[in-house]
């Protein structure tokens, strides 16, 4: 994947991400049209497809609502670097199938506007603007499993069409 | 080697020996919890799955707290989902509006939410069952689905971090001050993807009621869950109301932990949290002169019993400023019958109290309650992020409930000890 590089501070939490006052409804197309607002509110309005975002640590704490990566996904985003992530959000994009990438050393030297392409299965990802390329941690073989998978739903498809349960 | 308690609990949920930090492991949940905003989400993948039924019906929780009574017609479409899949599902444990309660206020209170379970929630204040000595966890709504297929979920066992809690409470601190001043100190991430362990004389000497304000805000430093070990204070409140037999599980004497961290609460004054984090701690002595346009006590992690008192206590024979508006919030129906038996509830509408039926609603800018812009509120809740409460311009400012009602007698941002 590559795209362009929307670049965020740190502690993103997920009432920025799609904040409450939209949860009176579960549709993706209409979550990703306020996605980030809190954040930036011209961002749903200028991300376009395949675009990647790019933060500092902890991004998407708070709040466990997965409207937040899917959200982020439903808007076209193809990957979220973070320098870390919060834990439920981490789980919730493993699980939806959003791709994420913790790499403290890419999170930091990523700028806005920096065209990035990411090989998610060695973890590499290659800033094309200034050839710089970084290394991002591993996921362990149970979680891209998972991911192989096309997300938890299918995973549990999976294991009980298996008798694996 | 020992296993601290997050180690043992999921040790025994996964069927094994031992488990270390770093692993993951399949283990068997005991409650599977969810609200009007997530379970909707969760029902509609659980459909995917293709199984008919729900593992255990008698252990799933569902509780439309977030944007209920209705706020709004797609509100009522979401609870329109819930309730639907209740009936057909025969959920045993579904709060209608009327029995229900703010989720992590009723589900203790109903003998739900016991010592050395596993409850995973879709609903990131799940870890609030740490004060009962269960590993609660908050997840999203993807796990919540499989959890009710299967009856377990992932986990990575998480390492733990010890906080010991030495000296005395001074006055009007609580569990919610030692909750924000623990995490005015590591920080937001200061605990992230960790189990926490609070321990020592305060935590010992805790209200029950305190305690589960302090581990409903581990969240809030990234944790997976905060634990406190079970004491008599913990088996004299849950015991009476166990709805499932459990076995309390405590951490071995050679545990180990990652950090251990101290704290002299002799040292620890009323704590403020200032917009936009909760990790911008002060003491309420130097919160400076910060005008307020409302007041909110409540929520999952202030609008219990002992919460109600002391705002009672601080309220009584006074008025709200009359510049500002003041919410009260009671958790659930019990705590709003005890309240008004107790003439709480009387005293609050003498001081120009606003006194609503159970529910989250303005903690995470839902309804009933919502700042404009530039407007400051000082609310019980647990989270300060930009536009949380309302307007992305307005500004939330967290206390406990003693300087929440103080607060709303002034004005402005103030110390028990100045109203009394």
């Amino acid at each position: 994947m590559k795209g362009k590089a929307w670049k965020f501070g740190a502690d993103i939490d997920t009432d920025a991400i799609i904040p409450a006052r939209y949860l009176n409804t579960s549709d993706p197309a209409e979550l990703a049209k306020h996605v980030m607002e809190d954040a930036d509110a011209s961002f749903p309005s200028k991300v376009k497809k395949g675009e990647i975002i790019v933060a500092l640590k902890n991004f998407g704490c708070g709040s466990s609502r997965e409207h937040a990566p899917i959200a982020i996904k439903e808007a076209g985003i193809s990957c979220v670097i973070a320098h870390s992530f919060a834990r439920i959000f981490y789980r919730n994009s493993i699980n939806i199938g959003l791709p994420i990438l913790e790499s403290p050393e890419a999170a930091e030297k990523i700028k806005e506007g920096d065209e990035v392409s990411v090989d998610l299965e060695s973890g590499t990802i290659s800033n094309l603007t200034t050839g710089e390329t970084y290394k991002s941690a591993p996921f362990p073989p149970f979680m891209r499993e998972i991911m192989d998978k096309g997300g938890l739903i299918a995973y549990v498809q999976w294991r009980i069409s298996s008798d694996n349960v | 080697m020992g296993m601290t308690i997050a180690e043992k609990i999921l040790a025994k949920h996964a069927g094994r020996d031992n488990v270390r930090p770093g692993e993951l492991v399949n283990a068997k949940v005991d409650l599977v919890l969810g609200n009007d905003i997530t379970a909707p989400v969760a029902i509609k993948e659980f459909r995917k799955i293709g199984v008919e039924k729900v593992f255990d019906k008698d252990r799933i929780a569902l509780v439309p707290d977030h944007f209920t009574p209705n706020k709004d017609i797609q509100s009522a479409e979401q609870s329109k989902i819930l309730r639907e899949f209740a009936r057909e599902q025969d959920i045993t444990y579904y709060f209608e509006v009327g029995r229900m309660g703010i989720e992590h206020a009723l589900l203790p209170e109903e003998g739900l939410t016991l010592p050395g379970e596993i409850i995973i929630g879709a609903d990131s204040h799940t870890c609030t069952y740490g004060a009962v000595g269960a590993l609660g966890t908050g997840v999203g709504s993807t796990d919540m689905a499989a959890a009710m297929a299967l009856g377990e979920a992932w986990f990575k066992v998480p390492p733990t971090l010890k906080f010991i809690f030495d000296g005395k409470l001074g006055p009007w601190v609580s569990g919610k001050d030692l909750i924000l001043y623990l995490i005015g100190k590591i920080g937001v991430d200061g605990a992230l993807y960790r189990s926490m362990e609070f321990v020592g004389p305060v935590i010992t000497a805790l209200s029950m009621d305190s305690r589960l304000a302090m581990s409903n805000m581990a969240i809030e430093a990234g944790a997976k869950c905060g634990i406190i070990a079970p004491d008599e204070t913990t088996l004299a409140y849950v015991t009476p109301r166990a709805k499932r037999a459990f076995e309390p599980v405590y951490a071995d004497e050679d545990a180990e932990y990652e950090k251990v961290y101290t704290f002299d609460c002799n040292e620890i004054e009323p704590q403020v949290a200032f917009p936009h984090l909760p990790e911008n701690t002060r003491g309420v002595s130097d919160a400076g002169e910060v005008i307020l346009d409302q007041v909110v006590i409540g929520s999952c992690t202030n609008g219990r019993m002992e919460d109600l008192r002391i705002a009672a206590e601080i309220l009584k024979g006074k008025k709200a400023h009359k510049n500002l508006r003041l919410l009260i919030i009671p958790g659930t129906q019990n705590i709003y019958r005890q309240a008004m038996h107790e003439g709480l509830i009387d005293i609050f509408l003498d001081a120009e109290a606003v006194v609503s039926t159970p529910t989250c609603g303005p903690c995470l800018g839902g309804h009933m309650g919502i700042l404009a812009k530039g407007e400051k509120a000082l609310a019980t809740t647990n989270r300060n992020f930009v536009g949380r409460m309302g307007h992305v311009g307005s500004e939330v400012y967290l206390s406990n409930p003693a300087v929440a009602a103080a607060s709303a007698v002034t004005g402005k941002i103030s110390a028990p000890w100045e109203v009394l």
